[in-house]
């Protein structure tokens, strides 16, 4: 098989959190992939082919052979199943749950309330002003539980000293926290520790938005 | 035993409860009361940071989150599995559950809607009603074409757990008009007939109706 197709194709958007946790996922696998660009702002996952994939519109999606994977987790699952190396979830039954929760905590607590289209919304209904207060709440909550859950667990990453599910999960939330929502790093010790250490390991920098080749600069 | 913190009216309890009924699993229930404000009692707040529910803590492990739990569960007690081992179809449950715990029931939690009443008085139960139907209509377009007898095919698993409580939550709480989610509708049927939604189901908790 000398063949350079790569057999994985992603479906991403550069800005979306939910397609930056499966392109870090993918790059701590060591996984190439072709990069397909879906651009949200101009509404592309709306087109006929596009829904063909994925009836519900969302990015990522995850193409590998006949397989087709939608919704960052159930992708990320998939991959760590798939493909052993560099496992995203410790042996131990407990780490593993505190991985889930720390996960769930971004992905359930946070992130859908301070999406796209849940601050349009509330820009529409109440005004634009209000957008960044209510965001920075969510955050505040969000991470305010995650320093409890993570305090006697964390080492170098999240759960300890190896790179798990709960910081593919934290990286993009943290990325977006600490650079357009103006969350003061001082408030939250772990998350800023954490969110340095991402900054400087080479899985989670190819992985930033502004690396990827849809950036907009 | 295995203890759950969970109050009757909570869908993502209820989540759990449906789960332990299913694969067999006896448990301690706790009552929260979510009205009385029990879940910002110092000893809950031990157990879960967040101040949801449900919890559950098996010997020394504590765990918090539905989904989560809901994992922790399948890979420990292996009896009467609740995720196939098929790939495509093991991601489509998990994807139909997130979709539900993340896209769906965040936006109408309780907890949520209350500090978004006091952020900026929004008309809530409008907003909810507005991101369950988006939800359902997402759900509906992908399970018309997999669904067999339970939503993705002719199993009970984890899509199935996720999906029964909020159909019943989406239209006892919120009026949804199930008659537009021809699929799910029929799903909700099948699974009012199953013991252990029944038994599962919040008016069979010991909590049922202790505060309005």
């Amino acid at each position: 098989m000398a063949s350079d197709t790569k057999k994985l194709k992603l479906y991403s958007y550069w800005r979306s959190s939910c397609s930056f946790r499966v392109r870090i996922a993918l790059n701590l696998k060591g996984l190439k992939y072709d990069y397909i660009p879906v651009n949200l702002l101009k509404g592309e996952q709306s087109h006929p082919e596009f829904l063909k994939l994925n009836p519900v519109g969302f990015v990522p999606v995850l193409l590998d052979g006949d397989l087709v994977l939608a919704d960052s987790l159930a992708i990320i699952m998939y991959l760590d199943d798939k493909y052993p190396q560099h496992p995203l979830l410790p042996s131990d039954i407990h780490k593993r749950a505190i991985n889930f929760q720390a996960t769930h905590i971004v992905s359930s607590s946070i992130q859908p309330l301070q999406n796209i289209s849940f601050l349009n919304y509330i820009g529409e209904k109440v005004g634009p002003d209000e957008k960044l207060p209510w965001v920075q709440s969510v955050l505040r909550k969000g991470f305010t539980a995650l320093e409890k859950l993570l305090k006697d667990h964390t080492g170098r990453y999240a759960t300890g000293d190896e790179i798990f599910l709960a910081d593919v999960f934290l990286a993009p939330q943290l990325h977006a926290a600490f650079t357009r929502f103006n969350i003061p790093m001082n408030e939250f010790p772990i998350m800023s520790r954490l969110h340095e250490t991402y900054n400087a390991t080479p899985a989670f920098q190819e992985a930033l938005p502004q690396n990827q080749p849809d950036a907009v600069h | 035993m295995i203890v759950l913190y969970s109050y009757w009216l909570s869908s993502c309890s209820w989540r759990i409860r449906f789960a332990l009924c299913l694969k067999g699993i006896p448990y301690e229930y706790k009552a929260v009361d979510l009205v009385k404000g029990e879940q910002f009692s110092p000893e809950f707040e031990k157990l879960n940071p967040l101040h949801c529910v449900p919890v559950l803590a098996d010997d020394h492990v504590v765990v918090s989150d539905s989904y989560a739990i809901f994992l922790y569960l399948e890979e420990k007690y292996t009896q009467k599995p609740l995720l196939p081992v098929d790939p495509q179809i093991r991601a489509l449950n998990l994807q139909i559950a997130s979709m539900i715990n993340s896209s769906i029931q965040p936006y109408h939690m309780i907890s949520a809607l209350k500090d978004m009443e006091k952020m900026f008085g929004a008309e809530t139960k409008q907003w909810a009603q507005y991101k369950i139907d988006k939800g359902f209509l997402a759900l509906e377009k992908l399970l018309k074409d997999v669904a067999g007898k339970y939503a993705t095919g002719e199993h009970i698993y984890m899509a199935d757990v996720f999906l029964a409580p909020q159909i019943m939550q989406a239209v006892n709480r919120f009026d949804i008009d199930m008659s537009k989610y021809p699929t799910l509708r029929r799903l909700s049927e099948t699974y009012k007939g199953l013991a252990e939604f029944y038994a599962s189901s919040p008016q069979s908790q010991p909590d049922a109706c202790i505060s309005q």
